[in-house]
């Protein structure tokens, strides 16, 4: 018995883990079902007395989150169809083609990876207005476009690539785009899923950018939704809850579904300290 | 085909590769950048929009501003409060969390694994504005179980000594787990050897802990302390959501006064020079960090 | 890659196609529900936003062809969004505009300048509307909004705990006052107090200020006032409420509920707004309903010097609009006086235009009544675009010297070089236009 201990109290520590990890999450869900100002009373309910739909009804009826949601779909595909074809190219020169400035122009690219993107903050703003395009999905995607994270992660796992499967391409006369669209992609494909879990997270979850971007309710994406629904509707603690179940849910199927893929890339990021 | 044509071949294609990338990201990135700093040497604000004309130069007198402007030392102190308390804390439950997940006898590691970075991938205004129920001095879970603790129930939003802590308390459940994955493939980069030889000379599981797997993780320790430093002092979405900079403005972070002056009263020319100051500032904690770290770990 | 991961990634990319596809068709249908006529676009905030919309099928109908989309945008996000939009070039046609902002966007040539709209209206001129409300809207000279409804603060209070305390009405001027609000301290008790002014509301001190004759900013706007004597002498009144005890130093966030503590008398006169009126009537318990009455502010002197805030919201119609007639088409629709009144009734928000006043739902009730008398004297705040801001500041300084964490001599010392701060550029941009004789 004496050398179950440890066992079931190590187990127990990851359950109680477990369960005040959750717990916030849970009680979303929970509350999102219940009905109106349940959530509000003493002692703080756990769960529903009478579950019900009507919050989820309302988001989309009276509240029109079927269009929010469909603008945060818009944007999110958007950056991470563009970051990945850009960056794929650029992580790939980078790693495997032979030209003048290569090392010296990465360098830059890595070192700016240290400026925090609120420095430039203003004068985007100012830009994307000159182009016409605040208040736009293009506004909001614009920052996201390329990014030299993704060049970096996509460089380093195309360092593997052998050279001499690339020489032998090359031999046989085909262009060097021909050689990354039939040779390289597909061994890049591990990196590609994980920098587009990646991106659609990150792209799903953004908030700061899209809050200055953005001003007309019908362009919100659901995070800058949230947020102005909560400085009317405060009160309204399972309609907040339900929105939030609403924005929430996407990414984490996003994420259980794509979980290797995504912890990998968590991992080489880090790896080399 | 010689090599010299596959070299111009290459060189010619990496333009076309590189193409999109750089000229976004000098557009979009670079050229933002650099109006940024000399933005910060004029008082452009809400006149110059409609009057471009009226735009003045201002050398460093916006800098001067922001060193004396009590608001800023304010909001510094408020996001250096986050990173000397959440930091620590937010790196010590991510350890803990990957010894306990990492631990030879555990069982079902996968799935606690997933369970505790769940917290991760969650949109941050969503959990923020969950928090802020959860936090209610009245309706709240949270107090709810200090309650049953026999604890005293806490005015989390509402009391200006308390803000911080809830932030911070949001802030450490949202990340744990990311650190855990990175501390996790730390631990597991330890060769048995090493235990199996201090383990011979006669040390329990505490000495072991403290002589082989803390040395062992210095690295880690310090990429996951600048790594989480970094995103600790851009902290924006959990003040914004939550309190609003409030209580008594004490949650107010250096980013949250930059989105102030720059988006909300359009002083966008004091809000660059904010943002330059925080930049140096995150530049010098970082270089102080690793600095520390590092010499701490030399033999 | 292994056939499952391969099956795995299509299925994932087809999820993906078809919810893009999914997406683009809802934004197709959105954008195809638009027939032909003139589309009007109007923001408004809060309730207003979410009432104004029952109004508008009448006007639609009096102007076929033109159909309005109102949009209800929160007040904490509002000021951002306006100017977002004003700079993004995506303003509406026409936007209800708290009044205190007039001046920022007149700054910005973001709205457009109505009198030319006035000359040819045969509805509305300057004297359909109280005339400080209308005041707060015309900026050097030139009417640059229409109000819409108007606000104001008043004292809301327990009449009977003032009569238990030996008074018939509430006086007038500030020394009786005082004596009042003391006795009715006296009549509640300990631990209870006898107006709530909650530390976190800059209108109490300003309207002080106001009635004791500062004008809070001098030098035509360009520098604070804070520390001179007129000012000085309405702060040293609201700090006295204070230290007296009349009042607990708290703010509104501190009160769970406001209405609760009114009715239990924690305490029993209250400096609020018109909105109030319903709600005092929704949420106290009905035994209280003849308990309580309002009043208009007592004055340094008595009544007249009793003045209030001309607060409220204006209707504003955008420089950038493409549709300017049929947009000023609704801002007169909706300053009309039966379209004021049939707001009134759905929003509980008073009507800007004189001949509202007449209707005897206004003048029945002797505490709405209370607020027509307190109209006929209220005074625009500092028509300045940095109003908001130094307000905002200025919230956070009282604050300090209500908890007594730096003296009121300090907190007005800091407060005006702050503020004199931020109006640098109005100072400067001022001196330049003085030099260029562009200024009288």
């Amino acid at each position: 018995m004496k050398r179950a201990l440890p066992a079931i109290a190590l187990h127990a520590l990851l359950v109680v883990g477990a369960l005040l990890t959750l717990a916030p999450l849970l009680w979303m869900v929970s509350a999102s079902f219940m009905p109106t100002g349940q959530a509000n009373t003493f002692p703080p309910p756990l769960l529903p007395s009478r579950p019900t739909l009507e919050h989820y009804f309302d988001l989309f009826t009276r509240l029109n989150l079927a269009r929010t949601f469909a603008n945060s779909v818009v944007v999110t595909l958007g950056i991470t169809l563009s970051s990945l074809v850009v960056n794929s190219m650029a992580g790939y020169a980078f790693a495997k083609l032979r030209f003048r400035g290569r090392d010296a122009i990465f360098r830059v690219l890595v070192a700016a990876m240290v400026i925090p993107a609120q420095v430039g903050m203003m004068p985007l703003f100012l830009m994307v207005k000159g182009l016409g395009l605040v208040n736009t999905p293009w506004g909001v995607m614009i920052p996201g476009l390329a990014g030299v994270f993704g060049i970096f992660m996509i460089r380093q796992f195309a360092l593997s690539i052998p050279d001499e499967l690339l020489d032998a391409a090359r031999i046989d006369g085909a262009s060097e785009f021909r050689i990354y669209w039939t040779v390289v992609l597909p061994v890049l494909r591990p990196i590609l899923v994980t920098m587009a879990t990646f991106s659609v997270l990150s792209a799903w979850n953004d908030f700061m950018w899209p809050l200055i971007v953005l001003s007309d309710d019908r362009r919100y994406t659901l995070p800058v939704a949230l947020a102005s629904l909560v400085g009317e509707h405060v009160q309204d603690t399972e309609l907040m809850m339900a929105g939030s179940v609403l924005t929430v849910l996407p990414v984490l199927i996003v994420f259980l579904v794509m979980q290797r893929s995504y912890v990998r890339g968590v991992l080489m990021g880090s790896v080399k300290g | 085909m010689s090599a010299l044509t596959t070299e111009r071949r290459q060189q010619r294609a990496a333009w076309g590769f590189l193409a999109p990338a750089l000229i976004l990201i000098a557009v979009f990135f670079f050229v933002p950048v650099i109006a940024g700093l000399v933005m910060s040497f004029t008082d452009y604000d809400v006149y110059a929009i409609g009057a471009p004309d009226t735009i003045r130069f201002m050398g460093l007198r916006n800098y001067q501003q922001v060193l004396a402007d009590p608001e800023f030392w304010h909001a510094l102190r408020n996001t250096l409060y986050f990173v000397v308390v959440g930091g620590p804390l937010s790196v010590l439950a991510s350890l803990s969390a990957a010894l306990l997940v990492n631990a030879k006898i555990a069982r079902w590691k996968g799935l606690f694994r997933t369970i505790y970075f769940t917290p991760v991938v969650t949109t941050m205004v969503a959990v923020a504005i969950v928090f802020r129920y959860l936090l209610h001095p009245r309706y709240g879970l949270v107090n709810e179980g200090l309650t049953l603790l026999h604890l005293k129930p806490i005015d989390w939003l509402g009391d200006p000594h308390w803000s911080m802590p809830a932030i911070v308390l949001l802030a450490v459940w949202k990340n744990f787990g990311y650190n855990m994955l990175i501390f996790i493939a730390g631990l597991q980069g330890i060769p048995e050897e090493l235990y199996e030889a201090a383990e011979l000379d006669g040390a329990g599981a505490g000495a072991r802990f403290v002589h082989v797997t803390l040395p062992a993780l210095a690295p880690t320790f310090l990429f996951v302390g600048v790594m989480t430093m970094i995103g600790q002092f851009q902290i924006f979405a959990e003040p914004y959501v939550m309190t609003q900079g409030g209580p008594l403005r004490s949650t107010v972070s250096v980013v949250m006064l930059m989105y102030e002056q720059g988006f909300r009263w359009w002083r966008m020319g004091y809000a660059s020079a904010i943002a330059f100051v925080l930049f140096v500032i995150m530049l010098i904690a970082t270089l102080i960090q690793m600095r520390l770290q590092g010499e701490g770990r030399r033999p | 890659m292994t056939l499952r991961a391969t099956a795995r990634a299509r299925v994932r990319a087809t999820v993906a196609f078809a919810v893009a596809a999914l997406a683009v068709a809802a934004l197709a249908a959105g954008c195809a529900a638009r027939g032909g006529g003139t589309t009007l676009r109007f923001w408004a905030m809060g309730r207003e936003g979410e009432v104004v919309q029952q109004l508008m099928p009448a006007f639609e109908r009096e102007h076929p062809g033109v159909h309005v989309i109102v949009q209800q945008i929160p007040w904490t996000a509002a000021h951002e969004k306006l100017i977002t939009a004003y700079v993004g070039r995506s303003t509406p046609d026409v936007s209800q505009l708290g009044n205190t902002w007039v001046p920022e966007f007149t700054a910005l040539h973001a709205i457009e300048p109505l009198r030319p709209w006035l000359a040819s209206s045969t509805t509305l001129d300057s004297t359909k509307f109280f005339h400080g409300i209308w005041d707060t809207n015309v900026i050097d000279g030139a009417p640059m909004g229409v109000p819409w409804y108007v606000d104001t603060r008043l004292l809301f209070y327990r009449r009977d705990v003032l009569r238990a305390a030996g008074y018939d009405s509430m006086p007038q001027s500030w020394a009786e006052w005082k004596q009042a609000l003391r006795a009715m301290k006296r009549v509640v008790g300990p631990g209870k107090f006898a107006i709530f002014l909650p530390t976190n509301e800059w209108n109490p001190p300003i309207i002080f200020g106001l009635q004791a004759g500062s004008p809070i900013l001098k030098d035509d706007g360009t520098r604070a006032a804070f520390r001179d004597s007129a000012f000085r002498a309405g702060f040293d009144f609201y700090m006295s409420l204070f230290r007296e005890n009349l009042a607990p130093s708290v703010s509104g966030n501190e009160i769970a509920n406001v209405y609760q503590e009114f009715a239990r008398r924690y305490f029993n006169a209250y400096i609020t707004g018109p909105w109030q009126l319903g709600e005092f009537r929704n949420r106290l318990p009905d035994s209280l309903q003849g308990a309580w009455a309002t009043s208009p502010l007592p004055g340094p002197t008595g009544a007249a010097s009793g003045v209030s805030l001309a607060g409220g919201s204006s209707l504003v119609l955008f420089r950038a609009s493409r549709a300017k007639p049929e947009a000023w088409a609704l801002i007169e629709y909706l300053a009309r006086p039966d379209v004021q009144l049939e707001f009134w009734r759905l929003s509980g928000d008073l009507p800007g235009r004189l001949e509202a006043w007449r209707d005897t739902a206004l003048t029945h009730d002797p505490n709405t009544r209370a607020f027509g008398v307190q109209l006929e004297r209220v005074v625009p705040t500092p028509k300045v675009p940095e109003w908001e801001e130094i307000a905002n500041r200025l919230q956070d300084y009282v604050e300090r010297a209500v908890r007594g964490t730096a003296t009121p001599d300090v907190v007005l010392a800091q407060l005006s070089v702050e503020v004199d701060r931020l109006l640098e550029k109005r100072r400067w941009l001022h001196g330049r236009a003085l030099a260029a004789g562009s200024v009288r």
